[in-house]
């Protein structure tokens, strides 16, 4: 190419970048953005498959409204007026009817039931991804355990609409777990078909496409990006949903969130910081829904065996010098649920979480402090998880200043997300700040996980207790065979013990926070904390 | 020309090797478990073992470097944990993306700066120097996150001129069949105006904010070697014939001006490309500076090589082209290998 030549033809270029384009608009668009949901989070799935190696939670909200379960939750009316799923209550789902007997469950499949490629569903399917779910390994196993669902021979074939769970010993938690998002049912003959030796449960055919019987499937997946749903309209799992197709589009920035929807252009959100829903709901212009996590709870946890915290003494002066009301107002802009300053005759309650007695009470600390043996104090650090730290950034240092009137220095300790886990699980952090919150709403299950002597990873306090842990397991064993009077006492009884020795100190129950514009309705709370689009409705 | 073109790509190939050994000695030496962040929350140890074992990272790291090797040269990069895709498909896809928005804002850069530049150079010390001053100054201090939310705040939610910032294409257009994956040609060469207009109207603030980023050093750098081309005596000779201003500026001055400028765009633009990871978070764009960021923050090993391995490898295809294009805008210039 000549010199002169390549100079002419960049200009050539540049000039033609410049034109403008001639307005066009088309009609269509009013007309499908009426019938789409546009929803706008911070992130979005890495695996459109509950099963799979490392699926994160926005997944799971694809596997709810893609699949369907045996049975799910009837819907009741929650504290703040919103409906909220009801813990007690099951309706069928891809069942037609479900009969519990004393150690097996029996449910008969709807005949019309078929997976998005039109197969009909079969025992067959259901057996295969029960067996799928026991068998991967990971979360959905762990998950299945907790209802003590882990054999594959558990899940029986009778006939081609029939299945039978059988129980491994009586369990209260197993008709429960079959209800959450994990033993989902999957298009086994699809699937296997696109099955290799190297995965014979075909997760790499699920993590890019569904292959359910939901009332949604996913038209395309963007990692990162988008995932377009449309509606099933063959689906028989429940009425019919009122939205035609979800759009979720990944807005990182939550400035950009909150503009999106101030200017009406996205339709629901879930994730803005906490100071951006008070201004929302100040301003009227949206409809906000805060609700409290179910069994949930951020506490301050201290290694028990890590002095000084293994001294009672010392871990109640901490839990008196903890700003608790600056904590609610400060951070969290009054979006959570107090779980501190119960009066102090107040009769624990058979109910978890619930309040314990503690209050700022800088005097009391000081005082319980020097009985321990520390009158200046000591030195320790505070660490918190950075993948959350619109929260737990502002609550360490208030903690750190209000740990500084009682003399104990705290230096804080700022871990990266992806690092979190690995050093909560070695559990060598003296002092430090997380959320717990289980699926399954019931006491038992909270304190099996969080405070009980097998030591699981969630008792990040490494507290162990002669007493507590027979406590939870005579409560788990009354549940199973329905003693109330027992149960009720055992329940009382780690409660009382959790907050006597408190080796973690429960602060808030922190809010699921949604804001949607005024011509959206129909959100219900789930325990899964994520959107469930078939009850949705845009006006 | 072509034997220059092989010898410079032969030398690449060490500095190439090189970058794969760091990268993967770097990226296992961040701090943070993937084994235990896949987990899940809910994950025993037992879990994360069996996650680590899947993911092959049980192994002893030479033989996790040797199956990285073998990978890499049948033109696989891995798999991404958090996207769940392999990485060789999501920088195809991501890069046009990135590099569509750079482009952009490397013209609308240019189309100021260069003759900021050089009206600036013309009258040092007058309004125009600085003004010119001034602006770019102005505009490299600003953060860029910080601009472009000015800008998302003014235009879009403000004024309401611009589109929602979210990312290439309005949500209820769909993109273009994929011939360059640039929205903006592809849409013209499809003949659907209407998306291309969406795709350009997203464009303009992303493009903006990168603009107003890195009109400094090209303003700058036109300005002092105007400067100096002006001062010479070919130019004087210029004058004294009797050639009108322009015909001096532009045909004679700024020719022999151009070179610096040149290796400053080439410099600026493999700069933004990895650099505009900001601004591809506040306008949700698709990119690969978001992706890698993502990648980093989950310690997300693959999606770093591969983005470490594609940033080398634009390095070194933009000093190339750099370097030919001396040879054509200058002929004086002769490239030894």
């Amino acid at each position: 190419m000549k010199r002169r030549d390549f100079l002419k033809s960049m200009t050539g270029v540049a000039a033609g970048a410049l034109v403008p384009a001639p307005a066009i608009w088309s009609s269509a668009k009013a007309q499908s953005r009426a019938e789409t949901l546009l929803i706008v989070s911070e992130s979005g799935p890495n695996n459109l498959d509950i099963h799979g190696v490392g699926t994160n939670v926005p997944g799971y909200e694809v596997s709810w409204n893609c699949y369907d379960r045996l049975i799910s939750h009837e819907m009741k009316t929650g504290a703040n007026g919103i409906p909220y799923y009801d813990r007690d209550k099951f309706k069928p789902e891809l069942a037609e009817d479900m009969n519990v007997g004393d150690m097996s469950a029996t449910f008969k499949l709807k005949k019309s039931a078929k997976f998005h490629d039109g197969t009909p569903v079969t025992a067959n399917d259901v057996k295969w991804s029960l067996d799928r779910a026991v068998s991967v390994g990971g979360f959905p196993t762990f998950q299945m355990g907790a209802g003590s669902l882990t054999k594959p021979e558990q899940f029986v074939v009778v006939d081609d609409n029939t299945i039978r769970i059988d129980f491994l010993k009586k369990d209260r938690l197993t008709i429960p777990d079959l209800a959450v998002i994990v033993p989902c049912v999957v298009n086994s003959g699809l699937v296997k078909k696109n099955a290799t030796e190297k995965d014979p449960w075909g997760l790499e055919f699920t993590k890019q496409q569904t292959a359910g019987s939901g009332a949604y499937k996913v038209a395309s997946w963007t990692a990162g990006t988008e995932v377009i749903m449309e509606r099933n309209d063959a689906w028989v799992g429940g009425p019919m949903p009122k939205v035609k197709r979800i759009i979720w589009r990944i807005v990182p920035q939550a400035g950009n969130r909150r503009a999106l929807l101030e200017r009406g252009d996205a339709d629901i959100s879930y994730d803005l910081p906490n100071k951006d829903f008070v201004e929302l709901k100040d301003s009227g212009k949206l409809s906000i829904v805060s609700t409290p996590y179910s069994n949930g709870v951020q506490y301050i946890g201290m290694n028990v065996k890590i002095p000084p915290f293994d001294n009672p003494k010392v871990r109640q002066a901490v839990a008196y010098a903890l700003p608790y009301q600056k904590i609610m107002d400060a951070v969290l802009f009054g979006l959570a649920k107090p779980m501190f300053g119960a009066p102090a005759d107040k009769a624990t309650e058979v109910a978890w979480p619930q309040p314990h007695k503690f209050n700022t009470d800088i005097a009391k600390a000081k005082a319980l402090l020097a009985e321990a043996g520390f009158p200046n104090g000591f030195e320790t650090t505070i660490s918190f998880d950075l993948g959350f730290a619109g929260v737990n950034e502002p609550l360490c240092i208030l903690v750190q200043e209000s740990l500084g009137q009682i003399g104990i220095k705290a230096t804080i300790n700022k871990i990266p997300g992806a690092n979190w886990r690995t050093e909560l699980n070695k559990k060598v952090l003296p002092l430090y700040t997380n959320v717990f919150s289980g699926w399954l709403d019931y006491p038992e299950y909270f304190f099996i996980w969080c405070y009980h002597g097998k030591n699981s990873i969630f008792n990040t306090m490494s507290y162990q207790s002669k007493d507590c842990d027979s406590y939870i397991e005579s409560a788990i064993n009354a549940a199973a065979v329905g003693d109330k009077a027992n149960y009720d006492r055992d329940v009382k009884g780690f409660v009382d013990l959790a907050f006597n020795d408190i080796p973690r100190i429960p602060m808030f129950q922190p809010y699921v926070n949604v804001a949607m514009q005024k011509n959206v309705s129909g959100y219900q709370y789930w325990f899964h904390r994520r959107l469930d689009y078939r009850a949705l409705v845009k006006a | 020309m072509l034997s220059m073109i092989g010898k410079r790509l032969a030398f690449a190939i060490p500095s190439l090797i090189g970058v794969v050994i760091v990268t993967f000695l770097l990226t296992r030496a961040l701090p943070g478990d993937p084994a235990a962040y896949f987990a899940g929350p809910a994950a025993t140890k037992e879990a994360v073992e069996q996650i680590r074992k899947k993911l092959g990272l049980d192994k002893p790291l030479i033989e996790q470097f040797v199956r990285y090797s073998v990978d890499l040269a049948r033109g696989d990069l891995g798999s991404s944990l958090t996207t769940g895709q392999p990485v060789a498909t999501e920088i195809k896809n991501r890069l046009p993306a990135s590099a569509e928005l750079t482009l952009l804002g490397l013209v609308i850069s240019v189309a100021i700066a260069i003759p900021l530049g050089i009206m600036a150079a013309n009258r040092p010390g007058s309004w125009i120097d600085h003004l010119c001053r001034v602006t770019t100054t102005a505009g490299v201090s600003l953060p860029v996150f910080f601009t472009g939310l000015v800008l998302v705040y003014v235009f879009y939610f403000k004024l309401g001129w611009s589109p929602a910032p979210l990312g290439r294409l309005d949500v209820f257009y769909s993109a273009p069949p994929n011939v360059t994956g640039f929205y903006l040609i592809d849409s013209l060469l499809a003949g659907n105006l209407e998306t291309f207009r969406s795709a350009l109207s997203q464009l303009i603030l992303p493009g903006a904010t990168l603009a107003i980023f890195s009109m400094a050093p090209i303003a700058r750098m036109t300005r002092a070697s105007m400067l100096a081309v002006l001062a010479s005596d070919f130019v004087r000779t210029a004058r004294a014939s009797g050639l009108s201003p322009a015909t001096v500026i532009i045909t004679y001055a700024f020719r022999n001006a151009m070179l610096p400028v040149i290796t400053t765009l080439s410099m600026v633009f493999s700069f933004l490309l990895g650099a505009n990871v900001l601004v591809e978070k506040v306008f949700a764009w698709p990119g690969i500076g978001s992706y890698a960021v993502e990648a980093l923050i989950s310690s997300d090993f693959a999606p770093i090589q591969g983005f470490v391995l594609t940033m080398a490898i634009m390095y070194v295809a933009l000093n190339l082209i750099i370097d030919i294009l001396y040879g054509v805008i200058d002929p004086r210039v002769r490239l030894e290998g």
